[in-house]
């Protein structure tokens, strides 16, 4: 077992630094180092790699950066540690080992948290995503009193309970870096090694773009094309589920993969049309059911998919 | 004697659910060994954030040998029926012993159940409790389909007497039980191997584990203390922080820190708010200032440099949380000053419910209702409505959007920042209220008004879109809201027909259902305090129901009244008569009330009666009009003797008809003045 001490070192200096270390340390835990989902996502859990993988029986290890986008949490860069656009870094073991916490918390050793020296906690945080039909029990680590991940236990998702269980960690990575950097407003924070030939700080890197979202998201996203953009991944989505199972060529390929696309697309919508206060709290319930519904189908076909391999592979 | 000593280590269990799962460990482990015929002295259980414990000291050594005799059929009974004996009793047909028995010879069986050692009934017991444990909510983890409320990692299970300790055998999904635990996660993380509860208890305190939570609950209040005392500050007492804190932690060190002097004008609410809820911060006040000026943390750690770090970075955090409220105070304050019409105007925007309308429908309604109840509280109608306009403002604000659970509080700051008179801005702060049965129930005359406005406009308006609750379905929270009303009305006094004011929040509402539903809460609440519910019902049944203040005061006497053997015998005597009389009255076809002469009274009893009657009647209708429900139970119960006596001397159902429809008349008198108090009909016993 790899204890905490075995990752100390000189504490990172930069934003990237953070990230690096991470990758690195969580390689060395044999995970696959994967790159993030090329589609618009409000968190790394939406990540095929994790709501599709976590789901029948294959075991699976994987671990990567999400940049993650939620629409309301834009303040136009100036809020010290809000943002419409932030990153999450993601890991997702299945089977959960059971040495899980421990290599964690080797983890935050890698970046310079030291548990002898810092107040490292476990506090109770149930996870639900009413839009996945996921649900799982874990805690928020809480270092020094600040939430530095999120740590859950799969149970369900998609509606499928969980053979193996996952065991899902998430790094909130600006805030965590902010806090082992010491910085108090992230746009303050060095992106790069300060000492560069170009030094840039992540102000440098996104300033603008938030300034620029923040009135998009907020004040521009034309509405009426975000909601029938809504209607068609939905469209898309149902349409992709109820095709028939064999290609043009009479080959078994069903799809679950595109079709959880379209699922993840209405999802973004949905926060797009959300952050221009269009959808009503009784409305907001509704879009939530419509995207669950979504993703239960992608869900099911991906394991009867998985199941049909696993069986093909045991009869040969 | 042996004890027992379990431990179930697991990672880290939610703080609020140690309690209970203290009990239930306890409970499911001392029940299942006294069921199986062991007994104890005493058992004790403990837990930490890692581990539920249990100690069970001078548990028999076994369980004791038990003999059960069991008949079975006869001798000659067909085959199949002493196979199924035999296949229940586990024995074979030459163990059995023929009996004489009056009806013949019979099979019986005698099954002799040998004790069992404590070790096979612990093991037994303890993989029960753990398989059925009653987790709020549990898990499932790995590959395994064990479920705890977070993985298990290891279990002690030992019997120890004074040759020696031993471990219970027994595996659950691969997890063996042993002798071995370990301590605190960072300070001492090594295996512990343990020989007793002693043991274990002193060897974890040495690797920085407090088992005993009241333990851990003392040290942190009696360290916070001393860190306040040292800077003149005392701490604000807060025991259920204290449990959850110490639900958290296995080795409890309070830390000190201070509130940077730039937050220190920010609401004590709001310092409350963010360091309890978010960082399980103690407040600590300043005597001198009356202020909040630090707090104190509990760290789980004891670190080389005192904890520096720790509170360094907790500082920080709160610093981040306290600059984003005061930058929400600031922002709030200016748009309070300038009367809040930009918030007015956003709540046209937030929808309460589809078909309720917007935020800023809901006020209005309220408003309009606030002035009518207003003259009904003693309130000035123009203030009622004023406060109603603003009481809800605060929900724009962006401090309580930030923290939801200051909702009220934060109103009625703005509202006095905007300049707005006391009773205004109390209104904002209390017209939510009560919250809950034991919730303090606001008694100005304006909040109380803005407060059953509130509730009365959601209640008439769910009911006018038919979203009543159901079952154990009530999402919006309506009979809390009815229970609300109920209290602020009989705290109060507030007399009030209520299904008129149903109408006037709502005249599309069905009053009369929303009425029954009413009293349906009310006699819940009324319950509580020790009202039978078929009281309720016998006064729920008369005129004026929808008075409540009148209805509990009718049903309070009535019950004091119906507590003494006068009131039970009075109950009986009136039953009696309504019982004799609704018989009579089937079997005539009509209804004796034509009144009855005292001419055709045979008897001084008869006579009696009459008299006691002319005397009662005037004085119940008077009491009843008066509302003294008291004197005018008192005005029945002096009718008690004289229906006594009349029963006993004189029969109805006579042959002389004159006479005996002249005695119904008579019972139809008694009917009647039961009648001016309540419908003894409905009332039991």
């Amino acid at each position: 077992m790899t204890s905490p001490k075995d990752h100390q070192q000189a504490k990172p200096v930069c934003f990237q630094d953070v990230i690096l270390r991470l990758q690195s340390y969580w390689a060395g835990q044999g995970c696959a180092v994967l790159q993030p989902y090329d589609m618009e996502v409000g968190a790394g859990t939406f990540h095929p790699a994790t709501t599709l993988r976590s789901l029948g029986q294959r075991p699976w290890a994987a671990a990567y950066v999400q940049p993650s986008r939620r629409p309301t949490d834009g303040r136009y860069g100036e809020n010290p540690n809000r943002l419409q656009h932030y990153y999450q870094y993601q890991v997702i073991i299945k089977p959960s080992p059971p040495n899980l916490q421990q290599l964690y918390l080797g983890s935050l050793a890698a970046i310079g948290l030291d548990p002898m020296i810092h107040d490292v906690r476990f506090v109770e945080d149930d996870w639900e995503s009413p839009t996945l039909g996921a649900w799982g029990l874990g805690w928020e680590v809480w270092c020094d009193g600040m939430e530095v991940s999120q740590f859950t236990y799969f149970q369900q998702v998609g509606g499928h309970d969980c053979r193996p269980v996952s065991g899902e960690l998430t790094y909130g990575l600006e805030r965590l870096a902010m806090y082992v950097l010491g910085v108090e407003h992230v746009m303050d924070m060095p992106f790069n090694p300060p000492g560069s030939p170009i030094p840039l700080r992540y102000g440098d890197v996104f300033r603008q773009a938030e300034r620029e979202y923040s009135r998009w998201n907020f004040e521009q996203a034309d509405t009426d094309m975000l909601l029938q953009h809504f209607k068609d991944a939905e469209a898309e989505c149902d349409r992709i589920l109820s095709a028939a199972d064999t290609d043009s060529a009479g080959r078994r390929i069903p799809m679950a993969h595109p079709a959880y696309d379209q699922a993840i697309k209405a999802s973004h919508l949905f926060n797009l049309l959300d952050a221009r206060g269009v959808i009503s709290v009784t409305e907001r319930q509704a879009y939530i059911g419509r995207v669950r519904a979504l993703a239960k189908r992608c869900a099911d076909l991906f394991v009867t998919t998985e199941a049909a391999v696993l069986q093909a592979e045991d009869a040969a | 004697m042996p004890d027992l000593l379990i431990e179930l280590f697991s990672e880290e269990i939610p703080a609020r659910m140690q309690a209970p799962a203290r009990e239930d460990l306890k409970k499911r482990v001392t029940d299942g060994l006294v069921e199986a015929g062991l007994t104890y002295r005493s058992a004790g259980a403990f837990s930490t954030p890692r581990r539920l414990a249990l100690a069970v000291e001078g548990l028999t050594a076994e369980s004791p040998t038990t003999r059960e005799e069991r008949k079975g059929p006869r001798i000659d009974a067909p085959d199949a029926a002493l196979e199924g004996f035999l296949r229940s009793t586990g024995l074979t047909r030459e163990q059995l012993q023929a009996r004489d028995e009056k009806k013949g010879q019979v099979w019986f069986a005698v099954v002799t159940k040998p004790g069992r050692p404590a070790a096979q009934i612990v093991a037994e017991v303890l993989e029960r409790t753990i398989r059925d444990f009653p987790w709020p909510k549990s898990m499932r983890w790995g590959s395994g389909s064990l479920r705890w409320v977070r993985p298990l990692h290891s279990i002690i299970c030992l019997l120890s007497d004074e040759s020696g300790s031993t471990v219970v055998p027994l595996e659950i999904e691969g997890i063996r039980a042993g002798a071995t635990t370990r301590g605190h996660r960072f300070m001492a993380p090594d295996q512990i191997t343990v020989s007793g509860f002693d043991d274990y208890a002193a060897k974890l305190r040495r690797a920085r584990v407090m088992l005993d939570p009241a333990e851990r609950e003392a040290a942190i209040r009696q360290e916070a203390a001393n860190l306040a005392f040292a800077r003149g500050w005392e701490i604000v007492p807060d025991e259920g922080l204290l449990s959850e804190v110490a639900g958290l932690v296995e080795w409890p060190v309070p830390l000190m820190g201070t509130i940077e002097d730039r937050f220190l004008s920010l609401p004590p609410e709001v310092l409350q708010t963010s360091m309890k809820e978010h960082q399980k911060f103690f407040s600590a006040r300043n005597p001198k200032t009356g202020r909040i000026e630090g707090f104190v943390t509990v760290a789980n750690i004891e670190t080389p440099d005192q904890g520096d770090t720790i509170l360094k970075g907790n500082q920080r955090v709160l610093a981040a949380r306290l600059s984003d409220a005061a930058f929400f105070w600031d922002n709030d304050l200016r748009e309070a000053k300038a009367g809040m019409a930009d918030w007015a105007d956003g709540l046209r925007a937030v929808t309460f419910q589809s078909k309720l309308g917007s935020q800023a429908d809901r006020i209005a309604r309220i408003a309009a209702l606030s002035r009518e109840i207003a003259p009904l509280v003693g309130a000035d109608p123009d203030q009622a409505e004023q406060a109603a306009r603003v009481a809800k403002l605060d929900l724009r604000s962006a401090m309580v959007g930030e923290f939801p659970e200051l909702q009220g509080t934060m109103g009625r700051y703005y509202a006095l920042a905007a300049g707005l008179p006391e009773p205004v801005a109390d209104a904002a702060r209390d017209h939510y209220s009560p919250l809950g049965p034991s919730d303090a129930v606001p008694s100005a005359p304006v909040s109380v008004a803005v407060a059953l406005a509130d509730k009365l406009d959601t209640l008439a308006g769910f009911w006018a879109i038919d979203e009543k609750p159901t079952g154990s379905k009530d999402p919006f929270a309506l009979r809390r809201a009815a229970l609300g009303v109920i209290r602020l009305v009989l705290v109060n006094g507030v007399r009030a027909n209520l299904g008129q004011t149903f109408a006037k929040a709502r005249s599309d509402a069905d009053a009369a259902d929303l009425l029954a539903f009413f009293h349906d809460r009310l006699k819940v609440h009324l319950r509580d305090q020790g009202i039978r519910h078929d009281i309720i019902d016998a006064v729920q049944a008369m005129p004026g129901s929808d008075d409540l203040v009148l209805l509990v005061n009718r049903a309070t006497a009535l019950n004091d009244a119906l507590k003494t053997e006068d009131g039970t015998n009075l109950l009986l005597g009136l039953k009696r008569a309504g019982n004799i009389l609704a018989q009579a009255e089937d079997k005539d076809g009509l209804e004796y009330s034509f009144g009855a002469d005292p001419k055709f009274a045979e008897t001084d009893q008869e006579r009696a009666l009459f008299a006691a009657l002319d005397q009662a009647e005037p004085a119940i209708r008077e009491a009843v009009r008066l509302e003294d429900f008291q004197a005018a139970t008192q005005g029945i119960a002096s009718l008690r003797a004289p229906i006594d006596g009349f029963f006993e001397a004189v029969q109805i159902n006579t042959d002389n008809q004159i006479l005996r429809r002249n005695r119904l008349n008579l019972l139809s008198r008694i009917r009647e003045a039961g009648r001016l108090i309540a419908d003894f009909n409905r009332i039991e016993g």
